[in-house]
């Protein structure tokens, strides 16, 4: 079996003939997790079990699974063993998709490259000396790397899109809300997101199927306004695409994502869309600042539940409780996690919550209502996902700001809670770029369709070069 | 700019302790990252409301049902430390 080629409607069609079996499936690609993941490292711990008679999934570390060790890839959850499931696991096991394992992230999700793994690093199916891109990599590299038909990944500030840009693969940042976050570990709360990542956009559209709809568990979640479609038609007409100057002209894009991602706007004029140049004046300039003073905020007080007292790790020896909460939360949490709790707690501390925070929030409602006056002209969005292409390992490690940069395309539309689809458009120095379609809340169907065209159009083929 | 001692205060808030070596390269890394993000202040936003959430819903309720809910057991199976049903730690 080709787990390389083979994708989940393909899976899914060998079962309902019954020319394989879900342990088969399983099977087949814990062999190629076997063979090739300790050069890759996508996984932090795999399950023999095999559960449901669907096709394997793997799950981001920070999804909830019933009996299977959950870290977020953090030391300070090394062991700790949830005692429910998320209710996306729920979903996809009502669905009989069995668990090939917990993928490898950074730390509580928070980087762009899966280097803050409390546990190593993983690496880029397409080149190992280069990062797969995070905080979801290792979901993005299992896809890449045929180790899992599909699998979810959480999306805070990129964190699916930018990796699945990086491996070449298909990641969707769902509409804020459509997903539930029950049993997630949670990092920045009005923002995180669990989306689908797959190889063909089809694929996406049936994981999303099976993941979203309200939640009596998440307060946060609706009911989608419309059923999912299945995208079938390989045209554009009738959509109107806008392409906002700032995504597509911002500082920092290489010249050949530029170049990929130049002709599949062609491609896109040809299968009968139509195109017009718009402009998000403030939403890429402020999203960056904006972000990174919402998400510690929101972070520093979602970690303020890791004491030590019901779950995770301990430090040994302290003389009171106290000097127990600071030294395990020195010992637990790698800098990325620490960086952006101090960071937090300063913005929300007194004196400078307003200035800080406040201000933020201010600067969410412009990005937001910049979004929604193009949405009255468009249907979608495009530009590049990520403006370079799969970095070295190393590369933005010693610069926090470098590596903060490298989700400055997907956070505006991610402030203002629009769905996001990453489709692989090409290759560029032999690494692939990815195309971000955004469109107003809840138009997945319209990104999937869009999404599905371009594919179909683009024939990129996902088996890494060096796999093939 | 950020001073060594703040470094120390927001630590000391959020229950984190900092070996030197931190204190100072966390001083440096949030005043690049604060002078940075400061850019937010730039925009006169007096008369902008702020968004919490990107959704707006206002209230969602469920039915208050009793449900299954842990064992004092469960509860307590990944505590560091128990003492009989309790969470045991050091002296408060």
């Amino acid at each position: 079996m080709d787990t390389l080629r083979l994708t989940a409607e393909e899976a899914a069609r060998l079962l309902d003939r019954g020319e394989a079996s879900s342990e088969e499936l399983h099977a087949a690609y814990r062999a190629a997790i076997d063979e090739r993941d300790p050069e890759l490292h996508a996984f932090l711990r795999t399950v023999d079990e095999v559960e449901g008679g669907g096709v394997p999934i793997a799950f981001k570390d920070l999804i909830s699974t019933r009996g299977v060790e959950t870290t977020a890839a953090s030391k300070i959850l090394a062991g700790y063993k949830p005692l429910f499931d998320a209710t996306v696991a729920t979903r996809c096991r009502d669905a009989g998709l069995p668990l090939l394992g917990k993928t490898n992230m950074d730390e509580f999700a928070m980087g762009s490259s899966t280097e803050n793994s409390g546990f190593g690093p993983t690496r880029n199916p397409w080149d190992p000396e280069r990062v797969p891109g995070g905080s979801s990599g290792g979901s993005t590299a299992a896809v890449a790397a045929g180790f899992a038909p599909w699998a979810l990944g959480s999306d805070t500030g990129g964190s699916i899109k930018q990796p699945a840009a990086l491996c070449g693969v298909v990641g969707l940042r769902p509409t804020y809300g459509t997903v539930s976050r029950y049993g997630i570990v949670a990092f920045a709360s009005s923002l995180d997101q669990i989306g689908p990542i797959t190889k063909t956009v089809r694929d996406c559209a049936l994981l999303y199927r099976t993941i979203a709809g309200r939640d009596p568990c998440d307060s946060t979640t609706v009911e989608l306004p419309q059923p999912v479609e299945l995208p079938e038609a390989d045209d554009l007409r009738g959509l109107k695409i806008g392409v906002p100057k700032e995504l597509n002209e911002a500082e920092g894009i290489e010249p050949g994502v530029t170049e990929q991602v130049n002709k599949s706007l062609d491609l896109a004029r040809e299968l009968g869309a139509e195109l017009e140049e718009c402009s998000l004046p403030r939403s890429v300039d402020f999203g960056l600042p904006c972000y990174y003073l919402i998400a510690p905020s929101e972070a520093s007080s979602n970690l303020a539940r890791y004491d030590a007292v019901r779950y995770g790790h301990r430090a040994e020896g302290a003389a009171d409780v106290r000097e127990m909460y600071a030294r395990t939360r020195d010992e637990g949490f790698g800098d990325e996690p620490k960086r952006r709790i101090m960071l937090g707690t300063y913005a929300l501390s007194a004196g400078f919550y307003e200035a800080f925070y406040g201000q933020a929030q201010k600067v969410r409602t412009l990005i937001k209502q910049e979004h929604d006056a193009l949405f009255e002209r468009f249907d979608l969005l495009v530009s590049p996902t990520s403006p370079t292409v799969a970095f070295a390992l190393g590369a933005r490690t010693d610069n926090p700001l470098a590596m903060y940069l490298s989700d400055v395309l997907t956070i505006p539309s991610n402030m203002a809670g629009m769905p996001g689809l990453s489709v692989p458009c090409g290759l560029s120095e032999g690494l692939p770029v990815g195309l971000q379609l955004i469109g107003p809340q809840f138009s997945e169907n319209t990104l999937f369709r869009a999404g599905h065209a371009l594919e179909q159009a683009l024939g990129f083929d996902f088996v890494p070069e060096r796999l093939r | 700019m950020i001073t060594r001692d703040e470094v120390l205060h927001v630590a000391r808030l959020a229950r984190l302790e900092l070996t030197d070596d931190e204190v100072e390269r966390f001083r440096e890394q949030l005043n690049a990252i604060l002078e940075a993000v400061g850019k937010v202040s730039e925009l006169d936003l007096a008369d902008v409301e702020p968004t919490a959430h990107p959704l707006d819903l206002v209230n969602t309720w469920r039915e208050d049902e009793p449900r299954p809910s842990l064992s004092v057991d469960e509860a307590l199976s990944n505590a560091p430390d128990r003492e009989g049903d309790f969470f045991r730690v050091p002296a408060a």
